[in-house]
């Protein structure tokens, strides 16, 4: 029997951001009128519990086998209504969006054409959506181990957790030691406690953790693999192990920013410039630069950070609080030195800091508005020239050291490693999470999680709630025991297939291969990603990637073309007439 | 009252994306001793409710252009541009100083700031048999007017033909038809003589065949490299660099020495704008004797002489110590006997200044091209 | 009065009690229902989302608060292990890890949950249908005596105000009950009793969230006496396309042609013993005076301020985008607001021109800090919590456990624990339910054992 489409279509209001440009009410008018709609209804929130619930009803009254939802854009919502639809019993692939907000409402002015366009872009949903065909959903099992990518504490906060909960964690450290950055901290704030006591702690209980495998000058050589089945050839000691886990935690960090490139502050031409990051071994060893007790101790914020000069538009975030607590030390140790802090904004914004700020302050620290803009040298002292911003007058001060708060940048080999997890970047160049507002520690990859610096500059709590964050995320498919796999992947026509293999040459994830004994190429469905370069590179056109097949695509390519809005046909019949 | 639309100029300038940091008037060299503060210059116009009175902002003519606001500047913020615009309101109502009028009339009239006639220019060439430039020649020597003129400056041109003629440089001079290259014009906010300037160059320059170019001065160099329109397709370059290149290539070899400590004064047009930094050093240390020093404030730090942003017009405007007496000391300090330089106009003001301070027994300044020819 | 007992174990698998129903509890519950645990997630308004539902627009991404919500909250509503209690509250828990029992009361909607369709016929039939202040919109709407808070609640279920509702307050509403009659499905039940529940769980995640700073005590910026000064979440809801005036930022139906906003009103303020920073408000400004800046061509919108504190991802480089886009920064606190004619006049030194100034604005927009709830103190008590010196809930270890209580068993999400963005609280929350998931799984392997053992 020939399938009979009944579309069901839902155009929404998205409360004013679609129906204050598109006239719904005409768009669901014309969407009724399509060859294959059995109804068509506009409705304010349709990702909204009754929303869903009118899908839902329609979908068992009116025995509808394919719907589609005119709204915001599918990253937002197809989850959403894919598993409403699947509620009332209906496939989930026999769903389409059509965009009409992103790609239409959000961004034309109201009017006639905004209207005509939504209705085009509806009309070809339901082209599409009646040479849907439904997809099998797969889940298959997760591997219950878990691999985490560096031994900093936020690599280690990840470890533990996932241990505690009985996953074995394989850590992967290229260093000899755990501890990371954090390693080379004196005291944290804003309570002033001894970092290493800190560190030590988490790394105490790592070390007792039997279920977490640390491995010390390892590297993680190559992923492969897929959610819940990944295989990690990680190379110590000169030898390769192949590790199969689950989940994989990203928790690389970060490197300093090179204050070389601010020549004019004269770091590494003049012995009294040091950045934040060495001030942490000085004060350790007693604060003396050249055998002497400094009497002038000046502080520079944001180098290399909020510095477009330097391509490092944003803000590093610890480093107000680092200065601060770097100059409260220097009180502490160097009580006859006056203390300087040079600042543009002091972002003291976390739990106690800004109580923090003003215990610096009361303690002798002077903070100057004004971002220094060169350093001299003045006998064996040097000199910072700013302009103190708020009395507006330049001001010369001379220092025996001089402390430049340095950016976090992302590490060198981030490019590297992010093609090695085929993980995206943001424009800052860290790493990219998949939502910056809601998740924010999923990547675009599934089962492969971040946490810490990779991420963004952070300090230490922010780092463990994150790492923390990433730990419970990760284990939710390694407590479940299975995770959901793509189903619109690739599938190849044996009649068509020569065999060729440049479908294999432009897979990223490995999903194509010769077919052991037939001259043809054949697809491993769980590692394909539904990318559909195959399909572009196959010079046969033997290669369809499910649900956006060559017919599929055709169709609404050629509805959108055909396209005309009913105004049109009308004056054509009158005119025919 | 002269009162402007800050509006404009904000939205030129997008100066909304200044902090307020205060990085400029930090490293303003003329912050030091005169009222000119460019990050009070932006907020005011930032917040100019009813427009900008420019009455009595006699320091936007303190500014000599140096560039050391906006090579910082963490917001990519351009408060040198934002004062050269303000100057263009001044001089549209013809309130400049009488030594600026009279240059930038000279400079309309006779091709030339220094109200030297115009069939004067190629004077210092006679005798030198030098080609005149037209299609085919591969480099045009753009003299420039300081260059042309002045006496002491005409020792440089005269020394740079002749390390070009020895390195086998192929170049020809336009002679009495060059023209001024218009950037003081321009850092004085006279834009529409400068539009006209930069038309008729264009032209001449095209009838000459002119694909590559160099020039004597930095000033030029910076002029007709960023500020011309691109399309031209002319490459533009400073002698220093011609001279690095013919050094390194061997084809201009030192048979004598230069037996002496030089050390080198960036001038603020050819490094802090245009980061050319190390073909000058290039050609000092090429040449046989020469022990480069290297000043503190050199680089990206270098002191800026005061002779830019038409400041060669205005000397004595302001008061303080000239900021090129402040090198010269800064030069002694490293002990050099030679402040090499590469601008016409650091030559002549960092030159007036050790005279001024008496030291000229004790500090030579000079051109890298005629050290170099002392060593020819 | 009845009770009812739920054993925790379904299937002998421990569950957790989530208190709070805004983004932080919402994601807790999420990923502990995901890992296969039992979630009871209470809330005690009559829907889900929190103060992020009140939101119009987030940073720096501009996304629509309620488009990134929404999900999540149905996604919480449906779930097979969440079992969702909102219009609740917990009103005890004893125990300790591993087994707490909580009482939970149910309080009546006087609607019942499974008939009512939330089709609003009943409020519009109501006596005093737009005569209730709407707490949702700040106070800038009103409303009927039965509501949903806003129209994309979880669940869709109507409520009726039991402070407000003519026939609970006085015992009769008129001849016949409005409501009832107005809905077809027979869904109004003034009969309707509180209820207590009592559950048994292994954890606790307390979520409740924060309070706002009420301007009310800094009088001289005029709020409360001048209505064109307001607070940051008034104007959130003015912006909202579900807000009163459906994103029209107008004041009595005018629109401002000055707007200027105060940062740190109740924040960094010893004066009024609040020394604390609220994290967030720089950033709201911004995003707000780029809303203002965008909806009102030819205003001027200026934020007056001590410190810009964009410290996130993509933040200074927003701050950068709001500059450029017109937004005039104005370093100063003002010392006070008064009236000029029909206009206000804020009054403040800029300290970097060090001049005062004295801006005229037609709407003045107050930067309210985030204060812990008022009825944390309740919470408090039932859990034994322990609160630091600013009155939010106090973390175990500042720097390593700031999503621990010090109880074992009970954790801390979101900003009832310090101020903080969505981000960050969806971090935290993610964290806590990290560590309740832990402890689920360890008790169920004890439970296992001890099954086995038998």
């Amino acid at each position: 029997m020939a399938f009979v489409p009944r579309v069901g279509v839902y155009i929404c209001h998205c409360g004013i951001n679609i129906a204050g440009t598109v006239e719904v009410k005409k768009v669901a008018e014309y969407a009724a009128s399509l060859p294959g709609v059995a109804v068509a209804r506009e409705y304010t929130y349709m990702c909204s519990d009754p929303g869903q619930e009118l899908i839902g009803e329609d979908i068992r009254q009116l025995n509808l086998n394919r719907v589609v939802v005119a709204s915001c854009s599918p990253r937002m919502h197809e989850p959403t209504f894919r598993a409403a639809v699947a509620r009332a019993g209906l496939n989930p692939y026999c769903f389409e969006m059509a965009n009409i907000r992103e790609q239409c409402s959000w961004v034309h002015p109201a009017g006639r054409e905004a209207t005509e366009k939504a209705m085009q872009l509806v009309a070809a949903a339901v082209s599409k959506a009646v040479r849907l065909e439904p997809l099998e959903q797969r889940e298959v099992s997760t591997i219950p181990a878990a691999l985490v990518i560096g031994g900093g504490i936020a690599g280690l906060q990840s470890a533990l957790d996932m241990a505690s909960a009985g996953f074995p964690v394989a850590l992967v450290e290229r260093a000899q030691a755990l501890g990371g950055h954090m390693a080379d901290l004196q005291r944290t704030f804003p309570t002033l406690e001894s970092a290493p006591e800190l560190l030590n702690s988490v790394i105490e209980r790592v070390r007792s953790q039997p279920l977490i495998r640390v491995l010390l000058g390892a590297q993680v050589k190559e992923i492969s693999g897929f959610v819940g089945n990944f295989k990690a050839k990680v190379e110590v000691a000169g030898k390769v192990e192949e590790l199969a886990v689950g989940s994989i935690v990203v928790a690389t960090g970060f490197e300093t920013f090179d204050a070389r490139r601010k020549p004019e502050l004269g770091y590494g031409t003049y012995p009294q410039v040091i950045t934040t990051a060495e001030f942490e071994k000085l004060a350790e060893k007693g604060l003396e630069v050249n055998g002497k007790r400094p009497q002038s101790v000046v502080f520079i914020q944001c180098v290399g950070s909020r510095d477009q000069v330097v391509e490092r538009p944003y803000c590093s975030r610890v480093c107000c609080m680092v200065t601060a607590k770097q100059a409260r030390t220097v009180r502490e140790k160097l009580p006859e030195a006056k203390v300087s802090v040079f600042y543009m904004d002091v972002r003291a914004f976390g739990k106690g800091f800004e109580e923090f700020y003003d215990e610096t302050r009361k303690s002798g620290v002077l903070y100057r508005r004004g971002n220094p803009s060169e350093i001299l040298r003045q006998g064996d002292r040097v000199l910072v020239r700013a302009e103190d911003t708020l009395l507006g007058e330049r001001v010369e001060v001379e220092a025996d050291l001089v402390v430049l708060a340095v950016g976090m940048q992302p590490r060198a080999d981030s490019a590297s490693l992010a093609g090695m997890l085929k993980l995206a970047r943001s424009a800052d160049g860290f790493l990219m999470e998949a939502h910056p507002k809601l998740r924010p520690v999923d990547t675009a990859m599934a089962g492969i999680f971040l946490a810490g610096c990779c991420q963004a500059p952070k300090d230490i709590a922010e780092s463990i709630a994150q790492a923390r964050a990433a730990a419970g995320t990760a284990m939710i498919p390694l407590m479940r025991g299975k995770v959901q796999v793509e189903a619109a992947t690739s599938f190849v026509d044996p009649e068509l297939c020569a065999g060729c293999g440049q479908c294999a040459q432009v897979c990223a994830f490995g999903a194509l291969s010769l077919h052991p004994f037939r001259p043809i190429m054949t697809v491993n469905a769980v590692l394909c990603q539904g990318c559909g370069a195959c399909a572009t590179a196959c010079p046969s056109g033997a290669i369809n990637v499910k649900h956006f097949t060559l017919d599929q695509v055709m169709a609404q390519v050629e509805t959108l073309s055909e396209f005309r809005p009913l105004a049109e046909k009308a004056e054509a019949v009158e005119v025919a007439a | 009252m002269l009162q402007i639309e800050a509006n404009p100029i904000v939205q030129a300038q997008e100066l909304l994306g200044c902090i307020q940091c205060g990085k400029c008037t930090a490293g303003c060299p003329m912050a030091i001793k005169t009222k000119l503060n460019p990050r009070t210059l932006i907020l005011r116009l930032i917040t100019a409710p009813d427009g900008f009175d420019l009455e009595g902002r006699d320091e936007l003519w303190d500014c000599t252009t140096c560039a050391t606001c906006s090579s910082r500047c963490p917001k990519l913020v351009n408060p040198m541009e934002t004062i050269i615009r303000l100057r263009s309101a001044f001089v549209e109502q013809g309130r400049v100083h009488p030594n600026v009028k009279t240059a930038l009339e000279s400079t309309f009239r006779q091709g030339n700031p220094l109200t030297m006639p115009r069939e004067d220019r190629a004077a210092w060439a006679s005798g030198l048999d030098l080609r005149p430039m037209q299609a085919g020649v591969e480099y045009l020597y753009f003299v420039g007017c300081t260059p042309s003129y002045d006496p002491r400056v005409q020792k440089v041109t005269r020394s740079l033909v002749g390390l070009m003629k020895k390195g086998g440089v192929d170049f020809g001079i336009l002679g009495v038809e060059e023209n001024c290259c218009a950037s003081e014009v321009r850092r004085l906010g006279e834009t529409g003589l400068f539009e006209m300037m930069v038309e008729e160059n264009q032209e001449k320059f095209h009838a000459a065949g002119v694909k590559r170019m160099f020039t004597t001065s930095p000033h030029c160099f910076n002029v007709f490299r960023n500020d011309y329109p691109k399309g031209s397709g002319i490459e533009v370059r400073h002698y220093t660099q011609v001279l690095a290149e013919a050094i390194e290539k061997k084809n201009l070899e030192f048979s004598g020495r230069f037996e002496k400590k030089v050390t080198y004064h960036d001038p603020c047009y050819l490094g802090r704008h245009n980061g050319i930094f190390d073909e000058p050093r290039a050609v000092l240390t090429g040449i046989p004797g020469v022990k480069l020093v290297e000043m503190d404030r050199s680089r990206q730090k270098s002191l800026c002489c005061e002779g830019g942003g038409g400041r060669m017009w205005l000397e004595g405007t302001n008061p303080g110590v000239r900021l090129a007496q402040m090198r010269i000391k800064e030069a002694m300090d490293t002990g050099a006997e030679v402040l090499a330089t590469a601008c016409p106009f650091c030559l002549l003001t960092l030159e007036e200044a050790a005279k001024q301070l008496n030291v000229e027994d004790r500090l030579r300044v000079m051109d890298i091209a005629e050290i170099a020819a002392e060593a020819l | 009065m009845t009770v009812s007992t739920n054993s925790a174990q379904v299937g002998s698998r421990p569950a957790a009690l989530v208190i709070g129903g805004g983004i932080a509890g919402i994601q807790a519950a999420l990923d502990i229902a995901e890992a296969g645990f039992q979630v009871y997630l209470v809330e005690r308004s009559p829907s889900l989302g929190g103060r992020m539902s009140q939101l119009d627009k987030t940073f720096p991404t501009l996304d629509c608060s309620a488009c990134i919500l929404t999900p999540k909250m149905v996604d919480a509503g449906r779930h097979p292990n969440i079992r969702l209690m909102t219009y609740s509250e917990v009103v005890r828990v004893e125990g300790s890890e591993g087994q707490f029992r909580a009482q939970i009361r149910v309080k009546p909607r006087y609607v019942d949950v499974d008939k009512c369709r939330g089709c609003g016929l009943c409020a519009e039939a109501c006596r005093l249908a737009g005569r209730v202040s709407s707490d949702f919109n700040a106070g800038l709407s009103k409303r009927a005596a039965v509501y949903v808070p806003f129209p994309q609640a979880v669940p869709l279920v109507y409520t009726v105000d039991p402070e407000e509702c003519v026939y609970l307050t006085r015992g009769v509403c008129g001849k016949t009950f409005k409501c009832k009659d107005a809905c077809d499905a027979g869904a109004i039940n003034f009969d309707q009793k509180e209820e207590l529940v009592e559950v048994e769980v292994g954890t606790v995640v307390v979520a409740t969230g924060f309070d706002l700073f009420d301007p009310r005590r800094k009088p001289e910026l005029g709020y409360g006496t001048y209505p064109q000064v307001i607070t940051t979440l008034e104007f959130e809801r003015l912006a909202s396309a579900s807000g009163p005036t459906a994103g029209r930022i107008a004041l009595n139906g005018k629109l401002p042609q000055s707007v200027v906003f105060i940062q740190c009103v109740g924040s960094r303020d010893n004066s009024v013993g609040i020394p604390y920073c609220s994290r967030v408000c720089c950033m709201a400004v911004a995003k707000q005076a780029h809303l203002a800046h965008d909806r009102l061509p030819g205003a001027q919108v200026s934020v007056f301020y001590m410190d810009i504190r964009a410290f996130g991802k993509g933040f200074e480089e927003f701050y950068d985008r709001v500059r450029h886009e017109g937004v005039v920064y104005r370093r100063g606190n003002p010392s006070e607001v008064i009236r000029s004619g029909d206009r206000l006049l804020v009054r403040a030194e800029d300290t970097l021109l060090g001049e005062r100034v004295e801006v005229e604005a037609d709407l003045v927009v107050l930067a309210v800090g985030m204060a812990p709830r008022a009825d944390a103190a309740v919470v408090r008590e039932i859990l034994n919590l322990k609160q630091d010196p600013n009155g939010f809930f106090l973390e175990d270890h500042p720097k390593l456990r700031t999503m621990e209580s010090g109880i074992p068993g009970i954790f801390l999400a979101g900003c009832c624990q310090g101020p903080k963005d969505i981000p960050d609280t969806v971090a935290h929350a993610k964290a806590a339910a990290s560590a309740a998931m832990i402890l689920l799984a360890q008790a169920e392997k004890v439970t296992e054992k001890a099954h086995a053992a038998n």
